[in-house]
């Protein structure tokens, strides 16, 4: 039997048209390679370099005096006869530089957003999921698609200029830029966020397991409480998670709303300084490498560090809920 | 010395081929002579291992992580998995048509020009007159020649695999390799592909996979028998399905499993 | 309980939770009739094209239109190579259980949560300062140049911002695209790239599309991100480089609201650009949502 030569197989090498081939899709694959890579790139870059603006607090002996963490984290003699107390004003002859206003800032126009978004969000989904008309239904999503959209500023905007004057004649605050009206405006924007993901871990509860209950003779709503909402915790807890901290970080709602003054108090209808809003209000004004500079930053560290441990919870929540609900189902 | 007919050259053979998946065996020592210009057929019940072992011939195989293989694959005598054999020549040379037919949300034209294209050849003149050419061998032409430009998704089932066989052609391969080609498809555009088919072997090698017995009994000039992996027997489709060797051949080709 | 007490307590809760549902669509009824309002008599043609005057409070606000135009625009030609190839990689290229497409993942997730504030100190710092500088430094310039804040930084900024959005949108439109035609083109002869350009792109291209807008209008609408990084409010000149700072729908409507010296003069001002920055949003994700419902209905009509 005759061998045929055929083309390229006859060579015990590639033709050179099929090696630059190959070359060209390695090539090809590396670009691409690499320009994944940037989304590693840019988060590693984001904590390297705010850090290391930050790191002048540290290294500046200067810095270091003016803003050491016992001066950042405890009380500090104001003047004699009176007590200790936490003030954040590094703007000053004696600069003060606690971060206890803005940490309790935060924490309360947090506090007023999840107080009120999560009973609303959670509510509207379940309604949503369990007991909406189909027609109410396609209405919800998307208008809570597009109060998604709207941009924070222009909620900050309308907390500013309709619900402080609404909630001042309301209620009678002393002040009309407070926690309260920061935290309501914060509930707009992390509404969405909790309403979608909620909604999604109670529509991926199994079929199967509202059609027992209600087999058993429960309720709709007996069923949605006792068998759906349960079996959804755990999206619904990744939900929470995901709105404290989108709260957590949002700047421009409490730089507009909150009345910006770095008070420790208990009551929500102070005005408040929050974290995010301080940077945002400080850094026009601040001398590039003071310790001042220094200090925002290192609160930029601060915020980048509490969102990133909590978005690994989330998302570990998240994935154990996918687990076990099409591991277990029916 | 007296003339002899040429005995049949052989196209393309496995020796001792294993192909797992990770540790599950798929076919297990398979060696398969497939003769030039014959329409070969691969029958056998349902994940008998005919599929994998049609796939393995162009390599699509490698497109599966966990594939691995032992044994011998070759074309013209070439083993084809040698580092010297760039896949993508391979897969010119031995062509594929699939069970389901997947044309490309593009024109016609395009559809068929798609592998010229990809192989270089970028003269309008040149890829219209392949295409013309893949089409009338196709037996498509008449039906679409006058909306070329038109997307290949608006053709009927039984057109659009056509229009994949004519993809296929296109580039003029030695082989091809046709899963399952019809069992998509109504009885009359059955009965097309498989005059078509009887028209293509006498230019080309075809290895045609069906678990349509009487398809296979039509159309092919050799069967093989694969059960649960293995090769169980090969040879002429009338010795086959008349006289088969193995018993477990007969229960097959009779009906009694499968 | 009796089962009708049952079903009475039933009804009263599940209609609590129909309230929640309602009191928030009333909120976004709320908001977007009193920008509506407010704003709706002073977005005139006018408005749109004449610069601002009288001290910020008459005029229009096209350089704001302008600004948010060419922020937007160096934003998506930055981000969009980068996004679409990344989701590439993650969804063709990468081989499964590949350790590096899952960091890059974590990477994506994690920058999708990071505070906005936050990517603006990382604009000051890494591209202003250390990339900025460094161009200085090696220009020759003497006086700051590229180390100021200015529209590509602030671009590039958002860009690194957005990309989770590009990257999400991309994956989600290659999943799309069936896995037959890649395997239909391998079988021709086409090698990886080759299926990725002619077949794979091409029918992932609405998606992606669709990422683009919804990149664009986050980008329209943050404002902490270009605090400081290249948002200006006054300034008497469109932006002419890629250093320049410029004016910006979100920018103008936070300076104007909050540090007006005259709020009842700026009123009408700052209700117009609200509502401009609501329709240019809503416009854009509108868009998003119309190419995804057409490329369903093709998807679905196709097969």
């Amino acid at each position: 039997m005759e061998q045929r030569l055929a083309g390229s197989m006859v060579a015990p090498q590639l033709t050179p048209a099929a090696r630059r081939r190959q070359l060209r899709e390695k090539a090809i694959a590396g670009l691409i390679t690499v320009m994944a890579f940037t989304g590693i790139a840019a988060l590693v870059l984001i904590i390297v370099f705010i850090a290391k603006e930050a790191l002048g607090l540290f290294l500046d002996p200067h810095a270091r005096e003016e803003a050491s963490l016992s001066k950042m984290f405890l009380a500090q003699p104001t003047r004699p006869g009176r007590p200790p107390a936490f003030v954040w004003q590094p703007v000053s002859s004696v600069p003060k530089v606690s971060m206890i206003p803005l940490f309790i800032g935060t924490l309360k126009t947090t506090l007023v957003a999840m107080v009120v978004a999560v009973p609303a969000g959670v509510a509207a989904a379940l309604f949503a999921a369990e007991f909406a008309p189909r027609r109410l239904r396609e209405l919800l999503k998307p208008v809570i698609e597009l109060l998604a959209g709207i941009p924070s500023v222009v909620l900050g905007f309308f907390a500013l200029m309709v619900l402080a004057s609404f909630l001042q004649d309301t209620f009678g605050f002393t002040y009309r830029l407070n926690g309260v009206v920061a935290g309501l405006g914060l509930a707009l924007a992390i509404v969405p966020v909790i309403f979608t993901v909620s909604e999604d871990a109670l529509t991926a509860v199994p079929r199967s397991y509202r059609e027992a209950s209600l087999a058993l003779g429960a309720t709709p709503w007996e069923t949605a409480w006792k068998v759906v909402l349960p079996a959804a915790a755990p999206g619904i807890l990744a939900a929470c998670v995901l709105g404290f901290g989108r709260a957590i970080g949002e700047t421009m709602i409490v730089l507009m709303a909150s009345g910006n003054a770095a008070v420790v108090s208990a009551n929500l209808g102070d005005s408040v300084r929050s974290l995010s809003a301080t940077i945002a209000a400080e850094m026009g004004e601040v001398v590039v490498g003071s310790p001042h500079y220094s200090l925002l930053f290192f609160i930029g560290v601060e915020l980048f560090v509490f969102t990133f441990v909590l978005n690994m919870v989330a998302s570990s929540w998240t994935k154990r809920v996918l687990r076990k609900l099409t591991g277990g189902a029916a | 010395m007296p003339l002899q007919p040429p005995s049949p050259r052989i196209k393309m053979e496995s020796r001792e081929l294993t192909l797992r998946y990770g540790t599950k065996v798929a076919i297990n020592k398979v060696s398969l002579a497939i003769p030039e210009r014959q329409v070969m057929a691969l029958i056998g019940p349902s994940g008998c291992g005919k599929s994998t072992f049609l796939r393995a011939l162009n390599r699509m195989n490698d497109l599966i992580p966990s594939s691995n293989h032992t044994g011998t694959i070759l074309l013209d005598g070439m083993s084809i998995h040698e580092r010297s054999v760039d896949v993508v020549d391979l897969r010119r040379r031995v062509g594929m048509v699939f069970q389901k037919s997947n044309p490309f949300p593009k024109s016609i034209f395009e559809n068929v020009a798609y592998g010229l294209r990809v192989g270089g050849m970028k003269n309008r003149g040149e890829l219209a007159g392949r295409v013309e050419r893949s089409l009338r061998n196709a037996a498509l032409w008449d039906e679409v020649k006058d909306r070329l430009e038109d997307s290949a998704l608006g053709l009927s089932g039984g057109q659009q695999q056509r229009l994949c066989i004519a993809r296929a052609m296109a580039v003029e391969p030695e082989v091809l390799l046709m899963d399952e080609p019809a069992s998509a498809l109504d009885p009359i555009a059955t009965a097309k592909i498989e005059e078509l088919i009887h028209e293509l072997k006498s230019t080309y090698t075809i290895v045609i996979v069906t678990h349509n017995m009487q398809q296979a009994a039509r159309v092919s000039d050799q069967t093989a028998f694969f059960y649960m992996g293995e090769l169980v027997e090969c040879g002429r489709t009338e010795q086959i399905f008349t006289n088969p060797r193995e018993r477990r051949t007969e229960d097959y080709v009779t009906g009694k499993f499968g | 309980m009796k089962h009708a007490t049952r079903r009475a307590v039933g009804a009263t809760f599940s209609s609590l939770t129909g309230l929640a549902a309602i009191l928030i669509i009333v909120m976004l009824a709320v908001i977007l009739l009193d920008v509506l309002q407010g704003g709706v008599g002073h977005v005139t043609w006018q408005f749109l094209t004449e610069p601002p005057s009288d001290g910020m409070m008459g005029g229009g606000i096209f350089p704001a239109l302008y600004g948010t135009a060419a922020l937007t625009l160096l934003m998506t030609l930055a981000v969009m190579p980068v996004g679409v190839f990344t989701a590439v990689y993650l969804h063709e290229y990468a081989p499964p259980d590949s350790r590096m497409a899952r960091w890059v993942r974590v990477a994506v997730v994690n920058l999708a949560g990071v505070p906005s504030i936050v990517f603006g100190l990382f604009g000051l710092g890494f591209f202003i300062h250390f990339i900025g500088g460094g161009l200085d430094r090696a220009l020759g310039y003497q006086e700051l140049h590229w180390a100021q804040p200015g529209l590509l930084w602030a671009s590039l900024t958002l860009a690194v911002l957005t990309l989770p959005v590009v990257i999400v949108s991309t994956e989600e439109a290659l999943r799309a695209v069936p896995l037959d035609h890649r395997t239909a083109s391998l079988a021709l002869g086409a090698t990886q790239s080759q299926t990725l350009m002619r077949v794979v792109l091409p029918g992932a291209l609405p998606g992606i599309l669709t990422g683009a807008v919804l990149a664009v209008s986050r980008g329209a609408g943050e404002v902490a991100p270009i605090l400081f990084t290249g948002a200006a409010y006054f300034l008497p000149d469109l932006p002419s480089s890629l250093n320049s700072q410029f004016m910006h729908l979100g920018y103008h409507t936070y300076v104007l609201a909050t540090q007006s010296p005259d709020v009842e003069a700026t009123r009408p001002l700052l209700y117009a650009t609200v509502l401009v920055l609501l329709l240019l949003t809503f416009a854009l994700n509108l868009v998003a949502v119309i190419i995804r419902t057409r490329t369903r209905r093709k998807a679905a009509n196709a097969y």
